[in-house]
């Protein structure tokens, strides 16, 4: 060797591989306009759709007459659910097991829910068309109180169930009942509590939420008559679940129809599910032989498509006086909406809700869910969380916090003395998940030591102080979170969507020259998989990501997968691609052995190349491997370079982080300004810091719009109030506080590079260390726990109610 | 409806149109002009998706109507970028910094940040942020788009950009 040849480390840094803050591939064109979402479609002879939605919560249609919109030049056709009927597309399965409405057939069950889809030759004239419609409706008493849901006297929401006893879930008990789920011990939990030396127990609600990306649901749909083929572009995030489900519906062969998603602005779970939108979409093309485009706007997205929680969970723990906990009590009303069409791997109706014990050493816990009917909007679950876990977050961390107050002591002091111990991993919780690994201890000191925690406490006694002889009219309020997610969804054994287990996919070609193109069953929704995926591929097989195109979301070309979701991208597919680069590796490693005339056991691996073990000049790059795949294969070895892999995880992975924020309330105002938020994560190994990074950011700030403000609320007609930017909260650059982000890396034991995902880690966390910081500053005047969202007026009405105003 | 005949000049080309008097700007660049990379992400002129600038200001182009436009100028991202195809100051601090994740506000944050980067050419971080509070981004935390803009203000004024003091 000589000074020119590059050095291993050299050659690694070339690679932009794992651990690099590779600049990302897709920005080259989003920076110039150039991306290509589902509304840049054109297709010649296109038509568009738009719906007829109901005013009313809860009515009985008494007619329909579409004859004024039918005579208006421009519009094609009008379908209802008495053209669906025929068809048996009137109603369409939902991923929980039950049906919903594609267009109402005699009643509605909650407002803007579809009864009608125009098509028009253009979408103005389909707006206007919508206006022209007349329906007649008999109002209904509505039921939108989760807590009366179930009473004797509650209206019948869903008169195709009525005499149904049993649900997709076990045993119904009311007629606006969908399941009872219930998990861990419970005559060892009674126990516990009864033997408890403090107790504590709270109604702690999480209000609905959407969570709203910047781009709406929309699709296009264009069936080829001649061909029998249907082609279906949309905003999927889970592209090859939407083309089984539409064969189930349609009966179209599955190898004829085509699901292509492209560029997606966003998705945060909204994008998960199947909306009517999609099937009137589809039988309009089929109906019409046109393409036909759907586009929902923006007051449809927030009041029909995938809400998210709607929780309400009454948490108890038992716990000894020196505040060790020993048993965790939760009982779940949740708020499914008209349908149960909530997006969970199917035999978990609650999601993953048992994370509820967190990152504490519960020895024993019981959790029981109860999902009711509403006329509210169906969907949803996710909002940047997998499958409840945000829910689950909120209610142990807020509950830690009040037995915390309830103790008397820090409750820093009281996470420190009860986190799982890094010796205990891989931990069996006592609601049955095993833990892969955590050094809780080592990242909840580092957090504290990094804000100063000790003196921010000094601090706020000084205010305290203060503010009790008048001197300040602000509060101050410290928050703290320890949170663990469980994500990665799943292991076949126990997560599975209609029937087809959770695995997910990948496949890498290595072309000639060593360039290669993968493509993998996720889909990307802003998180970048295109640069983070090469990266893997480039640390694996010496190859730099420069040259490795990464693709998603075409049905036809990639291989199979789950999804994007429940930050399952990275646990999952991450996991696929560095097992079918391993594949791809091992041939190579054959075909060097042959090239250098050596036993292949006589190789080793060196950064971008197989060398001869001891004589490293002797050396073959995998560029030359990629050359000599397509003409010097061993004698019996089939030429080429590419393998595919699916993977079916052997465990879920748990990131977890420890969160700080301290707010100042002026309780006068209501205002609370967020001073500082430091976030620690641990996320295993980190594949690209800056985009770890920028998912923590745009997470975070996500929290911070569900604490302080977002909710999706429903009057007491059933009317969904302000379900626009006019009044939904989503947090501008000025009210958006500024971010700290920090981190410790615990790889997972058992994913092959050892991430973990970090997607939904700030949501989860941030939401109760912004609440308990709320909380925090009202603590001290015997306040035990304010509900979310923290908003201006409602915080000035806890301020107001503690007799703090004159 | 009957039509009305526009000229305007969209990132300094003449175009010339017969149009529905409602129709909106935004639709007429994407649908008419096949400018795709102004974006719709709302009803209620709140998210700044489809900001583009018309005769020197940022407007929302789903609340202007394409015939309120008849002989102005209106630049979109499409016509951000040199026409050698350099990317403006802005596109390239954009990734850079990392400031954009989904990309659907992208364009419209870009435009925006120019518009604000012509009337200001040295803002502080608290002018950027109320600079861009019309425009939304659901991704980002914004954090990463505020020091793109700060990086793309010391570029264009041909200053090394250095990080504010705390």
């Amino acid at each position: 060797m000589n000074d020119t040849t590059p050095t291993a480390d050299e050659r690694a840094a070339r690679l932009e591989g794992v651990g690099c803050k590779r600049k990302r591939v897709e920005d080259i064109r989003f920076v110039q306009g150039k991306g290509n979402y589902v509304d840049d479609l054109k297709l010649p002879g296109m038509l568009y759709g738009d719906f007829v939605r109901s005013p009313y919560g809860h009515a009985r249609i008494k007619s329909i007459n579409a004859q004024r919109a039918t005579a208006l030049p421009g519009v094609i056709a009008v379908l209802t659910a008495a053209d669906l009927k025929p068809l048996s597309l009137h109603y369409m399965p939902t991923l929980a097991g039950d049906v919903q409405a594609v267009l109402a057939e005699d009643k509605v069950l909650f407002q803007n829910q579809e009864v009608a889809f125009v098509i028009a030759a253009d979408r103005y004239v389909a707006a206007d068309a919508v206006e022209l419609i007349e329906v007649e409706y008999e109002a209904l008493p509505v039921s939108v109180d989760p807590f009366k849901a179930m009473a004797s006297d509650a209206p019948l929401l869903r008169e195709d169930l009525k005499d149904k006893t049993e649900g997709a879930h076990g045993a119904r008990k009311h007629h606006n009942h969908i399941f009872t789920w219930e998990i861990g011990d419970k005559g060892g939990t009674d126990a516990a509590f009864d033997n408890a030396e403090v107790t504590i127990k709270e109604l702690i609600s999480y209000q609905r939420v959407h969570p709203c990306p910047l781009e709406t649901c929309q699709c296009v749909a264009s069936f080829d008559k001649i061909r029998g083929e249907l082609t279906v572009w949309g905003t999927f995030q889970a592209p090859h679940v939407i083309r089984t489900v539409a064969s189930l519906i349609s009966k179209i062969p599955e190898h004829k129809i085509h699901v292509i998603a492209p560029d997606i602005g966003g998705g945060f779970g909204n994008k998960v599910g199947a909306y009517p939108g999609y099937i009137c979409a589809v039988v309009a093309s089929i109906v019409t032989g046109h393409p036909v485009k759907w586009v929902e706007d923006r007051i449809e997205n927030l009041s029909t498509t995938a809400f998210a929680r709607d929780y309400h969970m009454t948490a108890e723990i038992a716990a000894t006086r020196d505040g060790r906990v020993s048993g965790l009590r939760v009982h779940v009303i949740a708020d499914h909406g008209a349908f149960d069409a909530c997006a969970d791997p199917t035999k978990w109706p609650a999601g993953f809700f048992n994370i509820v014990t967190g990152s504490y050493d519960f020895p024993v816990a019981h959790v029981s869910v109860d999902g009711i009917y509403s006329n509210k909007a169906p969907g949803g679950v996710a909002y940047r969380c997998s499958f409840r876990v945000t829910e689950a977050a909120y209610c142990i961390e807020r509950a830690m916090d009040i037995l915390a107050q309830k103790l008397g002591i820090d409750p820093v002091e009281l996470r420190t003395k009860n986190l799982i111990r890094r010796e205990q991993f891989p931990y069996m919780s006592a609601l049955g998940w095993e833990y892969d690994s955590g050094d809780y201890h080592t990242a909840l000191t580092k957090a504290i030591e990094a804000v100063g925690y000790r003196e921010l406490r000094t601090e706020q006694k000084v205010r305290q102080e203060a503010f009790k002889r008048g001197e300040t009219r602000e509060l101050m309020g410290i928050g703290v979170s320890f949170f663990t997610e469980i994500v990665g969804a799943g292991p076949s054994r126990n997560c599975d969507i209609l029937g087809i287990a959770m695995f997910d996919s990948a496949e890498i070609r290595i072309h000639p020259t060593g360039a290669v193109i993968a493509r993998l069953g996720t889909k990307s929704q802003g998180q970048g998989h295109e640069t983070t995926y090469a990266q893997i591929i480039a640390t694996e097989l010496g190859l730099s990501a420069d040259n490795i195109t990464v693709e998603e979301g075409n049905t036809d070309t990639a291989p199979y997968g789950l999804g994007t979701y429940g930050s399952r991208s990275t646990p999952v597919s991450g996991a696929a691609t560095a097992m079918a680069a391993r594949k791809i590796k091992a041939k190579a490693q054959m075909i060097a052995a042959h090239l250098l005339e050596v036993h292949d056991d006589d190789l080793e691996w060196d950064v971008d190349r197989f060398r001869v073990k001891g004589n490293p000049e002797r050396f073959k790059t995998m560029t030359e491997l990629a050359w000599a795949a397509y003409h010097g294969v061993p004698p019996g070895m089939e030429p080429g370079l590419e393998a595919v892999s699916y993977y079916d995880p052997p465990n879920m992975t748990y990131p977890f982080g420890a969160y700080v924020c301290v707010v100042d309330v002026d309780v006068d105002t209501g205002v609370v300004r967020v001073r500082r938020f430091y976030a620690l994560d641990d996320c295993g190994t980190r594949i690209n810091p800056m985009i770890i990074e920028g998912q923590i950011h745009g997470g975070l700030t996500e929290a911070f719009g569900i604490a302080m403000g977002q909710e999706i609320r429903y009057d007491e007609v059933g009317n969904v109030t302000g379900p626009s930017f006019m009044d939904y909260f989503l947090p501008t650059a000025v009210e958006t506080p500024k971010w700290e982000t920090d981190f410790t890396t615990t790889p997972s034991p058992h994913h092959p590079i050892g991430a973990k995902g970090i997607g939904e880690s700030p949501n989860v966390g941030g939401v109760p260390c912004f609440a308990n910081a709320v909380n925090d500053a009202f603590k001290f005047l015997g306040s035990t726990h304010i509900a979310m969202p923290h908003d201006n007026w409602r915080t000035w009405m806890v301020a107001d109610r503690l007799g703090l105003h004159p | 409806m009957a039509e009305v005949e526009v000229t305007l000049k969209v990132n300094g080309k003449t175009v010339e149109a017969k149009v529905e008097p409602r129709l909106l700007l935004v639709h007429f660049l994407r649908e008419h002009l096949s400018l795709t990379g102004t974006h719709i992400g709302c009803d209620t002129t709140h998210c700044g998706a489809c900001t583009v600038d018309l005769d020197g200001k940022s407007v929302k182009s789903c609340t202007v109507f394409a015939v309120q436009a008849n002989g102005a100028e209106v630049l979109t991202i499409e016509g951000m970028a040199a026409p050698d195809g350099a990317l403006h100051a802005l596109q390239h601090a954009f990734r850079e910094t990392h400031a954009l994740q989904c990309g659907f506000c992208t364009p419209g944050m870009i435009v925006r940040a120019s518009r604000l980067l012509k009337e200001n050419n040295n803002p502080t971080e608290e002018e950027i942020r109320f600079g861009i509070s019309g425009n939304l981004c659901r991704c980002t935390g914004y954090q990463n788009i505020v020091t793109a803009i700060l990086h793309a203000a010391a570029a264009l004024r041909d200053t090394p950009y250095q990080e504010a003091a705390e």
